[in-house]
């Protein structure tokens, strides 16, 4: 631990470890984010890019890259950087690998919010992203009612999180069967977690979101979170107030949730697999927030290269190499976890 | 009335007439120490020492209850003053969860626990955390985590946003962990440390809290007897040359009549005994408290009360 300390009695503490591993991220997302600028129909070499993008490009160049393909890569960092960090969050607080909102059911709420609004209201996509919002919430509001006796332990919220998801998937599964054969292909389009298309008014709302939501996080929460982790009863002695910032911290994570699949459908995986990536490039406990929000930027950036151009002019919705890899990772972390006796 | 003395041993009272009022009515005689500090590290208060009802940490008709079921009811506790109260009874006798209502874990169905004369309830909960320390029996040591970096943890209500590392923080961190001896443990991970290496880390982070009370629920649990005697030699010189007011619970009853100063007896909720383990410590108290046949001699090593089980017959 390292620490920088000023004259008037202030000090910031800080892990280089895990400082250097979050600027390495930042680093790979904008280089990624760069390449799938200039990929498409379309391709442009990456220094035009970076001349477009600062202003110097031509003007055909410049509405291809600030209207058509910004909006989609700014959309894919803000998403990935949500979801890295509400997994973190998530995983923290249920002391669980295996509490992100894919397995909790969050991102399933979300699924058939979306669903209902698609199906029963045939709406746009502001409906949309409103109807995943509301779903994830009330998904969210249903599981900690659920979970909740006397205050939240992390086994019982898990538990009730694989409930809730089973039901969900059912009522999602119905919902499709009901929409017409157009609604129903949007609707499995949308649900694998898809950026294709996206403008800056789907951008917006999780840019405001996230300039609310991350401050309170990282800033408000982050030190009794870390506390938290050694237990409700040591951090409650160490003058944490715990089921208050519990409350904050998933209120926080679900919203989190909720406005990253209003803009790219429940993307698979990426919360599970970056918080349990940096703990291991850093090799640092504690809920590495900070550095888990660089790699979910990184990691969905590049899930979205891979997407766009590995195969050829076929473009994948970025969900399915999201799910592919994180469904691979979490095959291994559960062998690794039973070879450790832990499972 | 008589026998008021402030925390720093000096008569009259300061500030908070309100509760002060409230405590003379309805505990005729009690010397309340008020602190101004919560740092305060109250040394040498002889009336205090020689006064057993003088006490920093109160409780007052405590009802007690995990959702409806009441584990214990009208309990009156007070914890003397610098001393190391030990609470014994047998399993389920409602001891833990005193302890835990003490340190506001359990927040109590009726009653109130005071600290110089405060609730504690309403207490901010960083304040308290500086005045009020407590290690609970079912810590969990975050995977890959050092021993520096667990003790520094103990910093926590000292911290702030801004203020996340003081050379302050550093220097008490190095004291405590040479206090429980783990200062040639920083660098291990605590998960590949042995039991009462373990326990001695937890107590360091317990001490880096700096609080002048210091409550230890079944702290030499699942220890094997050269670390319970380990640990509990940590904590009686903690107490005697810190000066520190400990509060343990502890299975083992001679352990307790050994170490302790002040000794709480409790069966079903109820509070059976308390005062000087020599006083407390009978035969006929432990066959009323754990209902066990036993006679008590003299322990050759230290004098203080040692339980023998009565023979089969």
């Amino acid at each position: 631990m390292s620490v920088i300390r000023t004259p008037g009695g202030l000090s910031v503490s800080y892990r280089p470890r895990a400082l250097l591993v979050g600027a390495g991220c930042v680093v790979l997302a904008v280089v990624a984010a760069v390449l799938a600028i200039g990929s498409g129909e379309y391709p442009m070499a990456p220094d035009e890019v970076v001349r477009t993008l600062i202003g110097q490009g031509d003007p055909a160049d410049a509405f291809i890259v600030n209207e058509l393909r910004l909006p989609r890569t700014v959309t894919a960092l803000l998403v990935g950087a949500g979801l890295g960090l509400c997994g973190a969050v998530f995983q923290a607080v249920v002391r669980n690998p295996l509490g992100s909102p894919d397995i909790l059911g969050f991102t399933t709420g979300a699924s058939a919010g979306a669903l209902v609004v698609i199906v029963l209201a045939g709406g746009g996509s502001a409906f949309l992203a409103g109807g995943a919002v509301v779903g994830a919430l009330v998904t969210g509001v249903l599981i900690y009612a659920l979970a909740w006796k006397g205050g939240l332990h992390g086994f019982r919220l898990v538990l009730v999180g694989v409930g809730m998801t089973a039901i969900l998937t059912g009522v999602n599964s119905y919902l499709i069967t009901r929409a017409d054969i157009t609604d129903a292909s949007r609707a499995v389009l949308w649900m694998t977690g898809t950026l294709d298309g996206r403008g800056w008014d789907d951008v917006l709302p999780l840019a405001i979101g996230m300039a609310v939501l991350v401050p309170v996080v990282l800033l408000g929460c982050a030190r009794a979170l870390r506390m938290m982790e050694m237990g409700d009863d040591a951090a409650a002695a160490l003058g944490v107030r715990v089921e208050r910032t519990r409350l904050a911290l998933l209120g926080a994570a679900v919203l989190l949730v909720a406005l990253s699949a209003a803009a790219a459908g429940p993307v698979a995986f990426v919360a599970l697999v970056a918080p349990q990536v940096v703990r291991r490039l850093t090799k640092s406990p504690g809920p590495n927030l900070l550095p888990s929000l660089c790699m979910g930027a990184a990691l969905l950036i590049c899930a979205d290269l891979v997407a766009q151009r590995a195969f050829g002019g076929h473009q994948l919705p970025v969900g399915v190499v999201t799910g592919v890899v994180g469904g691979g990772y979490l095959v291994w972390l559960l062998a690794t976890e039973r070879k450790a006796g832990r499972i | 009335m008589s026998g008021r003395t402030g925390a720093n041993g000096l008569p009259g009272a300061r500030g908070r007439t309100d509760t002060d009022a409230r405590t003379d009515t309805t505990e005729a005689g009690t010397v309340m120490t008020t602190a101004t500090d919560a740092k305060d590290r109250v040394a040498g208060d002889g009336a205090a020492q020689q006064d057993t009802t003088a006490a920093r940490l109160t409780g007052r008709n405590l009802t007690l209850a995990y959702d409806q079921r009441t584990i214990a009811s009208e309990l009156d506790v007070a914890v003397p003053h610098q001393s190391f109260t030990v609470v014994v009874g047998p399993n389920a006798c409602g001891k833990s969860t005193l302890l835990r209502a003490l340190s506001r874990m359990l927040k109590p169905t009726r009653g109130q626990v005071l600290l110089d004369g405060e609730d504690i309830a309403g207490m901010q909960a960083k304040a308290l955390a500086r005045t009020l320390g407590l290690l609970p029996q079912s810590s969990i040591a975050p995977d890959g985590i050092t021993v520096s970096d667990l003790v520094a943890r103990g910093r926590y209500p000292h911290q702030g946003l801004l203020r996340q590392w003081s050379r302050d923080d550093e220097s008490v961190v190095a004291e405590s962990m040479a206090a429980t001896g783990v200062d040639d443990l920083g660098d291990r991970f605590v998960d590949e440390l042995s039991g009462g290496q373990r326990q001695r880390v937890w107590i360091a982070m317990a001490l880096a809290q700096q609080t002048p009370l210091l409550l230890l629920d079944e702290p030499t649990t699942y220890l094997d007897i050269a670390h319970q005697i380990e640990i509990l030699d940590l904590c009686a010189r903690l107490h005697e040359e810190e000066g520190r007011t400990l509060v343990a619970v502890l299975h083992d009853l001679n352990h307790a009549a050994r170490y302790a100063t002040h000794l709480i007896a409790m069966r079903d909720g109820r509070i059976v005994a308390r005062g000087e383990p020599r006083e407390v410590v009978t035969a006929e108290l432990v066959e009323e408290v754990f209902g066990m046949p036993c006679r008590v001699i003299d322990d050759p090593e230290t004098g203080t009360p040692l339980v023998v089980p009565a023979a089969r017959r």
